[in-house]
């Protein structure tokens, strides 16, 4: 990897993160407003009241706005595998184009086909069909997100695939062992409820404002108990398979963990770091403290990464130069072996092309033995396989925080309503209008956690991102992420200023 | 019994399947060309509007179909899409864009306080709606005029030219595909409209648009079926998998396809009855006669590109990168698995299709997005 391609692919980097970070301030608001809106819409239908009917109305008003940005950016985000990872689309095409195609069959069209009767569709059908297209969309939305996740999921924890040498690629082996990967379904499990989290907080949040300015306070009561209820039993799911991730995460990719608790060397009895103040001057290998200030709670760590108090969680300097105490192999010895695969596979195929048989299988077998170090032949250098730690550490530190917040939130927001008090509990609905960006911090600070800890892998122990990207002069791909900074940004600016004019009109007009 | 299927059997089947998804991308065109429609057939704002809100519940119809043919074509040729996507950058990177701003602009178009005003929205749909258009047929037209790229040992591309897939619209045969496609949507745009408004005076000049735009579009359909009969074509020897040069490459697949020529001459035959039907004999059908023709003569323009032993996505500057669909597919486990997820296609087209006939049962009237509902109109 010469100095331009690493240019190129950090610019490839920095575009797929943009595009996947303006993805993710929409995307979460259409998985969760979908449902209350069919929530909405049912007390409608099963009422009879006009009151939940223009609530209803008010709601998908703001969910049509938002939607379709999601919907353009989502497009950049499937075509970019190929634009600006085109060895990606290539190497593990084979398996990961499946999802994406069974996302746009049985996700996509659903959401496509009922979004119009669902706006347009009020007087051309039915009360009980308009309420089954609210339905349809809600589940088409999730369904959707299924299939990426799985995609993802499988980036994360690649498993139903072998490696074939006379196509330089990845091939799917298990079809159902990708679909239903334990990483994939806790993707999942975890991200659809988090998306749910955050609607209920942007709904109770406008809510809240319409409170505090005395305007629309029966609708806006109702929709913050639907909301709270909502959002609360989401909370409980984040919370149990935010447990089951971190479970994951240590026994399928050790190093994100480590990185998420700023580990550096292991322990028995590993501390989980509460708060704290990482030194960004550390790097894997010195001597330097990990912490300026931190607070800790011993052995938590290690009960929830093994479910043991007393077992051991390797740290970076484990995973990145080994520990033969503890039976870990580093970076370091995997590099040799890998750089043994890269070399016997190139030689594999020049001795296929000049039909020389003998060497052939020699190089193969030699190549069989060390495959499944292939993506460690690629790295320069052991400490390149530590992600970026600080941000990785703090993402998860404030999605944690964050996430531990909003139910208290929710309960208090039920306690009000139970007691009648809540249009007058200025300061709650203040905090609820704050908990609306506190929301989307926390989700974009998943995310964070989530790609920037497995950095430097496109595919986890696999697929190095330099080996991944396109082989294109970086002007190019730097050309393109100003292109889509700009129209993003103004996009985004547009969409918060029509929604906060349709807050500003209200249901009534 | 997918099971049981020969690999090149599936990957025959996977690029009919493929085809039949770019085809139909093809007819939903009709979105595309009513929104450059809004510059030349509407009069005026409500006439604007009334085509906004007409096509405007079908856009997402389209954007899903194309993001499933990307989606297709990457789970079934994903050496087509690194190379082809990877390589003309600069091509599918603006067809995105005009896809992006399309998105957004029949949601903001009417919204108060939507940043940039209502006709900055509209020249956006029309971006979409022609250059958008111009751009997808140029990088259709090099599966047969070929384009400059080279693949190494592990099928990473290195593209020819520094201008990354823009060169392809300089080529005469593209543009003309690209300029027939934004005239054929036009008119089936035109024939969309005439479908499902209810407006007198604007149904009126729909009509006239619709076969005035069909004559737009005749010269550059003569220039690609001329070219397509007349150029070289790419074969690939089924032995040995060599790509070489043919003479009327594309003939000898025509005359050696005789239903594909069937569909060819068909599908004209029936895009113009269409057309003919809506502008002269005050017929509103002539939609359904033009979108089936306009599906048959996609199929038979990518069957001429993929079929008969023909490399589908050539390299003009090293002929043995080219892709055919036996180099460029999935493994056979793969293609079996997505085989089996086909089956749920027809279940996807009949509810589709239901909820299309229950939404256009009625036509469209001023006074529906002038009522109660106007908020939520486009």
């Amino acid at each position: 990897m010469g100095d331009q391609m690493l240019t190129t692919v950090d610019w490839a980097r920095a575009q797929f993160a943009l595009t996947a970070m303006y993805h993710w301030i929409f995307v979460p608001l259409t998985l969760g407003l979908s449902f209350l809106i069919a929530f909405f819409e049912s007390i409608y239908v099963k009422t009879g009241d006009q009151e939940w009917k223009k609530l209803t109305k008010f709601w998908m008003t703001l969910f049509g706005v938002n939607f379709a940005i999601g919907v353009a950016t989502g497009i950049i985000l499937e075509f970019q595998f190929g634009t600006n990872w085109s060895n990606y689309s290539w190497m593990v095409g084979d398996i990961f184009g499946a999802p994406l195609a069974v996302e746009g069959i049985f996700a996509f069209f659903i959401e496509a086909t009922f979004f119009a009767v669902m706006f347009f569709g009020w007087h051309r059908t039915s009360k009980g069909f308009h309420l089954f297209s609210t339905w349809m969309v809600a589940v088409g939305s999730s369904l959707s997100a299924v299939w990426i996740l799985v995609a993802n999921g499988w980036m994360q924890f690649p498993v139903g695939m072998n490696f074939n040498p006379d196509k330089a690629r990845f091939e799917m082996e298990n079809f159902w062992e990708v679909a239903l990967s334990p990483v994939a379904v806790q993707k999942f499990t975890h991200t659809t409820s988090s998306a749910f989290l955050l609607a209920s907080l942007f709904v109770i949040g406008i809510s809240a404002l319409f409170l505090l300015q005395k305007r629309h306070q029966l609708m806006a009561q109702r929709s913050m108990v639907v909301a709270a209820v909502f959002g609360l039993v989401a909370s409980g799911f984040v919370a149990f398979n935010g447990d089951e991730s971190a479970y994951h995460i240590a026994q399928r990719q050790p190093m994100k963990l480590a990185a998420m608790e700023g580990l550096y060397n292991g322990q028995e009895k590993a501390s989980v770091v509460v708060m704290g103040i990482i030194n960004t001057s550390k790097k894997p290998g010195d001597t330097l403290p990990v912490f300026h200030q931190e607070l800790k709670i011993p052995g938590l760590l290690s009960l929830l990464a093994n479910r043991k108090v007393d077992s051991y969680v390797p740290g970076i300097n484990d995973l990145v130069y080994g520990n033969a105490e503890r039976n870990i192999v580093g970076a370091q010895q995997r590099m040799v072996s890998g750089k043994i695969a890269v070399a016997e596979l190139a030689n594999y195929k020049a001795a296929r092309e000049k039909g020389d048989a003998a060497t052939a299988a020699s190089a193969l077998a030699l190549f069989g033995q060390h495959k499944q170090d292939l993506g460690y032949g690629y790295l320069n250098n052991p400490e390149q396989a530590a992600p970026p730690v600080a941000i990785t550490f703090y993402a998860f530190h404030v999605m944690v925080a964050l996430g531990t917040l909003f139910p208290l939130v929710f309960l208090m927001v039920l306690v009000c309503a139970y007691r009648g008090t809540l249009a007058n509990q200025r300061w709650l609905n203040r905090a609820c209008v704050a908990c609306i960006f506190l929301g989307y911090l926390a989700q974009q600070a998943g995310w964070v956690v989530a790609e920037v800890g497995r950095q430097p892998w496109a595919i986890q122990g696999l697929l190095p991102v330099g080996v991944a990207s396109t082989k294109l002069a970086a002007g190019h791909v730097q050309t393109t992420f100003f292109m889509f900074l700009t129209l993003f940004t103004l996009l985004l600016v547009a969409e918060i200023r029509i929604m906060m004019q349709q807050i500003k009109i209200g249901p009534e007009a | 019994m997918i099971g049981n299927l020969d690999i090149q059997v599936l990957q025959q089947l996977w690029w009919l399947i493929v085809s039949v998804v770019g085809s139909l991308f093809l007819f939903l065109t009709f979105v595309q060309g009513g929104q450059t429609l809004i510059f030349t057939t509407a009069e005026s704002e409500e006439e604007k509007t009334l085509i906004i809100n007409a096509i405007g519940r079908k856009w997402e119809l389209t954007f899903t179909t194309l993001v499933l043919f990307g989606g297709a074509l990457f789970a079934a040729f994903p050496l087509f899409y690194a190379t082809s996507f990877g390589g003309a950058y600069w091509v599918w990177m603006l067809i995105l864009f005009t896809f992006v701003i399309q998105a957004v602009s029949f949601e903001y178009r009417k919204k108060p306080s939507n940043l940039l005003g209502a006709r900055s929205y509209e020249i956006f749909l029309f971006i979409n709606g022609s250059v958008g258009l111009l751009l997808i047929g140029a990088a259709v037209g090099t599966f047969f005029t070929g384009s400059s790229f080279s693949l190494n040992p592990y099928n990473s591309v290195t593209w020819g030219t520094p201008y990354h897939g823009l060169e392809a619209a300089l080529h005469p045969f593209n543009l003309a595909f690209g300029l027939f496609l934004v005239f054929l949507a036009r008119t089936l745009g035109a024939m969309y409209l005439v479908n499902h408004v209810h407006h007198d005076p604007l149904v009126r000049r729909a009509r006239r648009a619709s076969w005035i735009n069909l004559l737009w579009a005749l010269p550059f359909l003569l220039i690609v079926l001329f070219g397509l009969i007349t150029m070289d074509g790419f074969a690939v020897d089924p032995a040995s998998g060599q790509v070489s040069l043919e003479q009327g490459k594309y003939l000898h697949n025509l005359l050696g396809m005789p239903a594909v020529l069937v569909l060819l001459l068909g599908g004209l035959s029936s895009v113009i009855y269409g057309v003919a039907a809506t502008g002269f004999l005050g017929k509103n059908c002539g939609i359904w006669f033009g979108g089936i023709g306009t599906v048959l003569v996609g199929l038979a323009i990518f069957s001429l590109a993929g079929f008969q032993n023909t490399a589908f996505y050539p390299s003009s500057s090293d002929l043995q990168s080219s892709l055919t669909i036996y180099n460029a597919s999935s493994s056979k486990y793969t293609l079996t698995v997505m085989s089996y997820v086909a089956i749920g296609v027809p279940f996807v087209l009949a509810y589709v299709a239901y909820v299309w006939k229950l939404m256009d049962a009625k036509q469209l009237t001023l006074a529906e997005l002038t009522g109660k509902d106007a908020k939520e109109m486009y």
